[in-house]
């Protein structure tokens, strides 16, 4: 059986094609203004990876922000669910998952079987996603990667006391000002986002293994202060990005099944 | 499960929590109606459950949508927690 899980994302749209449960192609490109062109682009990708028609596929599930937005889809499940799914298959031994993604945190608590015990989105605070992150590298006038390097070189703890982008923007300006180094600037953004993302997590609870899933998993100054934040051990998949899309796909093989 | 649907900002967590578990077992739903701002509807959730959740338009600006119910002095029920007969409801702030 050949299903597909497609999750829109605010900034990206993942693809994953699984046929009887292994991933034979997947596929990652940007958003865009037309969701619902780009999702077919997606998928035509992620077909071409997997040397098969669109037509072939019997079941598409979609999630994400924009997972309304696919002509394609057979069905729909939401961030959360898709995350709880994809994660337990990936690291069967987690019961906390934090996804971060480029405009959303969530916390989610599931149980072994991957399904959902108790979860919090924090729907509106661009500060506890990876836009923030964005944002602050193009200040520092480096990368996003280069941003997540440099903060691991810091040891100093600055606090930064605003909760919304636009006047942590102008407080990290401040800081510049000062002449405070880029290092621990970079560290002062990345502690920021955790201590957002650290507070929705601690309303369902941590419990161990936490594991950590989306985009801005791929930031390392975010994950170490993460890991400061949280005072535990936090693993991350192989290709944490995709996992809402491999959950999606999983319960698109699960509801094909069941009819 | 317990969804919490809301946010925290730089004032404070506004989160409405819904066990969906005690909130299958009423078929009612007398929330839906009892919200004078209508921000609560039945969903089908990821697990084909009709369960009540906070209206997606809703949920970024909970803090100001309740402000009605909550005023600062001699605050009165809230209409949507006392008509759960599970108390499956509850609000953070």
């Amino acid at each position: 059986m050949i299903t597909a899980g497609i999750d829109m994302g605010a900034k990206h749209i993942k693809v994953v094609i699984l046929k009887d449960g292994e991933v034979i192609g997947k596929s990652k490109i940007s958003t865009g203004f037309d969701q619902g062109a780009s999702a077919r682009k997606g998928l035509d990708e992620a077909g071409s990876q997997a040397g098969i028609e669109l037509s072939a596929i019997e079941h598409i599930t979609a999630t994400g922000a924009g997972r309304k937005s696919v002509p394609e889809k057979n069905s729909e499940v939401t961030e959360v669910g898709a995350g709880a799914v994809g994660t337990i298959r990936l690291i069967p031994e987690a019961r906390t998952v934090v996804d971060v993604g480029a405009e959303e945190g969530r916390g989610i608590k599931i149980d072994g079987a991957g399904k959902v015990i108790d979860f919090a989105v924090n729907e509106k605070c661009a500060a506890g996603a990876g836009s923030f992150a964005e944002s602050m590298s193009r200040a520092l006038e480096m990368t996003v990667r280069e941003f997540g390097e440099i903060s691991l070189k810091s040891e100093k703890t600055i606090p930064m006391n605003a909760q919304c982008t636009v006047f942590a923007e102008s407080e990290v300006v401040s800081l510049l000002h000062a002449q405070t180094p880029k290092p621990d600037i970079a560290r002062a953004v990345c502690d920021a986002i955790a201590s957002r993302i650290t507070s929705m997590v601690r309303r369902v609870g941590i419990e161990q293994k936490v594991a950590l899933i989306g985009g801005v998993s791929h930031n390392i100054g975010f994950v170490s202060s993460l890991k400061r934040a949280l005072n535990c051990e936090v693993i991350i998949p192989e290709d944490p990005d995709y996992v809402g899309a491999l959950g999606a796909a999983i319960i698109a093989g699960e509801r094909k099944t069941n009819g | 499960m317990i969804a919490n649907y809301g946010y925290t900002d730089g004032s404070g967590e506004y989160y409405i929590a819904i066990n969906t578990d005690d909130c299958l077992e009423c078929p009612q739903h007398l929330c839906v109606n009892a919200c004078p701002k209508n921000i609560i509807e039945i969903i089908e959730d990821d697990y084909d459950d009709l369960v009540a959740a906070v209206k997606d338009e809703s949920r970024k600006a909970l803090k100001y949508i309740c402000a009605d119910c909550k005023p600062s002095s001699e605050r009165p029920p809230l209409p949507c927690v006392s008509a759960c007969p599970n108390g499956s409801l509850s609000h953070t702030w």
